[in-house]
């Protein structure tokens, strides 16, 4: 028969299937505002969890770039029988005639000196502080700042002059420059001539009282030798800043340069590397709070269902007039799946909404760079999406094999 | 409401958008919209319910019949039947010349959105929607685009007599002018056959003879309707009655076609 192979039923445009997807929205707002909620937390948690660690490690890798990534720390390694090696006194010089480097500063360790804030103090309560020796131009290469005072120069470091590190002067219990403040360093009256702030890149300059290469040798018997000739102490540790781009290049022939007899004895590192590396170690705890927004994500997705289920049982003649009008059992079943992906996508743009803002506000308030990745809010949106269509499925099965007899009965 | 013409005789017929048939009505026999042939239907519960023991009807086009029978006379079984809302267990249906036994549910479906239209008891409205686009629905799934639907909504509000209410949300209107808003759903798509299941039911005396005379009129214009009752007071205005008891039809006042041309719409009546 002709006729019967023109009943081809007519596809619903998607501007329409819009429509009769969100009949349900819109008469029950309510109800669909409550049941996308859950979604939306789901949602917002894993966005912002994302987001906050995103905008943190930005904004602690900003931190580290303002300090600068150029930053090669050269120390004294072992001996091949376990002994502390010494670097060679020229060591700095050395190094600061390679090319690519650009400042070059260190430090000698004074081990045979402690510091006190008294006499007074038992000398086995050391506070865990050291005592080094200097050069001059060392806050430049490590990246901090004098906060209060002065820092050594030409004249004080020949005197019995200190300055503290952040965590020294902390410990000592100093918290200001003033005339006649002084320190019991290494048997004698030593004067506090400044204060450093705490050197992100370099932490060990926090924890030392600084005093002058000349100072050291004059006071506190730091010395070695050189042809017979006693001079000043060696250092044992040097901070390098090279060029950006040559960064590698020098690291590669820094122990070489620092002791060309021994490089073995020379141990290189880059702090900013290390602490990069731990930025990303940080992002290991986000396990537990992405755990939990896939909880809410699951309690969301049975709200749906659930919504979804009884929307079904209360439409029964809306259902019934659909088939009446000519709705096949696949135009119902995709008007309720619509209708539940587009509540939890409605819910999960609540939530990427929510946790946007929940960074972008804490960014701020850390005066981090905003990072939202986009795995976090696409994500997000997606899971939505599935959670929807999954939620959806059971309801809007159940919706198309009503039968429109049955759906017409009852009212 | 007031006795305004429901469609003012100035207006031409066919600029009413809703005369189906505009050809048979030039001349000759009118086809068959509906005939059923020793049609059965039997529930399977325990016991089985036969609800429909034998029913053949034919009815033409242009016809205005009543389908009369108590509560339990299979009246609702056969609406749904004439429908294509469910299957009989024996016996041929035939719907615009079409069998309905080799069609599938999409087909039926189809069938439904091109060839039927229902008037419910209920009135079946959404409430969220205007009057416009709740009639505009009734095109919904037959594949016409939403402006068109809502010109032939308008239309068919025109013909029903609620050409000012367009933009008004049904929950607005009384009862009477909601079913008409379902009447104009029903014939917006010009459906081969217009199903009305008690459609005085919700409605009081004066309403429902209101919604008789606007039923004559669209059938003098040329829609096919079928009305399932179990009020004779609205059976008897009408030009064809068949009465149902026990699964069975018991009297027809007309064996033969009873065409109604416009303007005789009580003549033909036995």
């Amino acid at each position: 028969m002709s006729a019967t192979t023109q009943l081809i039923p007519a596809r619903l445009r998607s501007g329409d299937l819009a429509r009769v997807a969100s009949v349900g929205l819109r008469t029950r707002r309510l109800r669909a505002a409550l049941s996308a909620l859950g979604i939306a937390i789901g949602v917002a948690a894993i966005v912002a969890v994302l987001g906050l660690s995103s905008s943190s490690q930005a904004g602690l890798l900003a931190e580290i770039d303002q300090l600068g990534t150029n930053l090669l720390v050269v120390t004294n390694g072992q001996t091949f029988t376990g002994a502390s090696a010494t670097l060679p006194l020229t060591a700095p010089a050395m190094i600061g005639r390679i090319d690519p480097v650009t400042k070059v500063a260190d430090t000698g360790d004074i081990s045979s000196a402690n510091v006190y804030r008294s006499p007074l103090i038992p000398s086995i309560d050391s506070n865990a502080l050291t005592v080094d020796a200097a050069s001059l131009n060392l806050l430049p290469a490590v990246g901090t700042r004098v906060a209060r005072g002065s820092y050594l120069d030409a004249a004080t470091a020949t005197e019995p002059t200190v300055v503290l590190g952040a965590a020294a002067a902390q410990r000592l219990g100093i918290d200001h420059v003033y005339p006649h403040a002084r320190v019991w360093l290494g048997g004698m009256w030593f004067y506090v001539i400044g204060i450093l702030k705490p050197a992100v890149l370099a932490p060990e300059i926090d924890g030392s009282a600084l005093v002058g290469y000349a100072a050291a040798k004059q006071y506190l018997n730091d010395t070695s030798t050189i042809n017979g000739t006693l001079t000043v102490g060696p250092p044992t540790t040097i901070y390098v800043r090279a060029q950006n781009s040559q960064v590698n290049a020098v690291d590669n022939i820094l122990a070489r340069t620092a002791d060309p007899e021994n490089p073995s004895y020379v141990d290189v590192s880059q702090p900013s590397a290390a602490l990069t590396a731990r930025v990303d170690a940080q992002g290991a705890f986000n396990g537990l709070f992405l755990g939990l927004g896939a909880v809410a994500l699951l309690v969301g997705a049975v709200g749906v269902a659930n919504i979804m289920i009884i929307s079904v049982l209360e439409r029964r003649s809306e259902i019934g007039l659909r088939r009446a009008l000519g709705a096949t059992r696949g135009q119902i079943r995709a008007q309720f799946l619509s209708e539940a992906i587009l509540l939890a996508l409605l819910g999960g743009a609540a939530g990427v909404t929510i946790g946007s803002f929940a960074t972008i506000v804490y960014a701020h308030t850390k005066h981090w760079a905003v990072v939202i990745p986009t795995e976090a809010w696409a994500g997000g949106i997606a899971s939505a999406i599935l959670i929807g269509a999954i939620a959806g499925l059971l309801p809007a099965i159940r919706a198309a094999r009503l039968s429109p007899t049955d759906a017409l009965r009852t009212v | 409401m007031s006795n305004q013409p429901i469609c003012p005789p100035t207006t031409p017929v066919a600029d009413t958008g809703l005369a189906i048939g505009d050809g048979y009505r030039a001349g000759g026999a009118r086809p068959a919209v509906l005939e059923l042939h020793e049609v059965t239907k039997t529930y399977s519960s325990e016991p089985p319910v036969p609800a429909l023991r034998g029913v053949s009807l034919t009815v033409h086009a242009g016809e205005l019949v009543a389908i009369v029978g108590p509560s339990g006379s299979g009246k609702t079984t056969l609406l749904h039947i004439i429908g294509t809302l469910d299957r009989p267990t024996s016996g041929t249906v035939r719907i615009d010349r079409i069998d309905l036994a080799g069609l599938d549910d999409r087909q039926l479906a189809a069938l439904r959105a091109r060839s039927i239209g229902f008037v419910f008891q209920q009135f079946f409205l959404a409430e969220h929607q205007t009057v416009l686009d709740n009639v505009a629905d009734g095109l919904l799934y037959a594949g016409v685009e939403v402006r068109q639907r809502r010109e032939l909504a308008a239309q068919a509000l025109n013909a029903v007599g609620l050409a000012d209410r367009q933009h008004a949300r049904p929950t607005t209107m009384s009862g009477g002018q909601r079913q008409r808003v379902a009447i104009a759903r029903a014939l917006v798509g010009r459906p081969a056959i217009v199903l009305a299941d008690e459609p005085t039911g919700n409605l009081d005396t004066h309403t429902g003879e209101q919604l008789l005379e606007l039923l004559q009129e669209l059938n003098a214009q040329g829609a096919t309707i079928i009305v399932i009752t179990h009020d004779h007071d609205l059976a008897n205005g009408l030009h064809r009655q068949v009465h149902m008891r026990d699964g069975l039809i018991v009297f027809d006042t007309s064996s033969a076609p009873q065409p109604a041309g416009a303007g005789n719409t009580t003549e033909d009546q036995r």
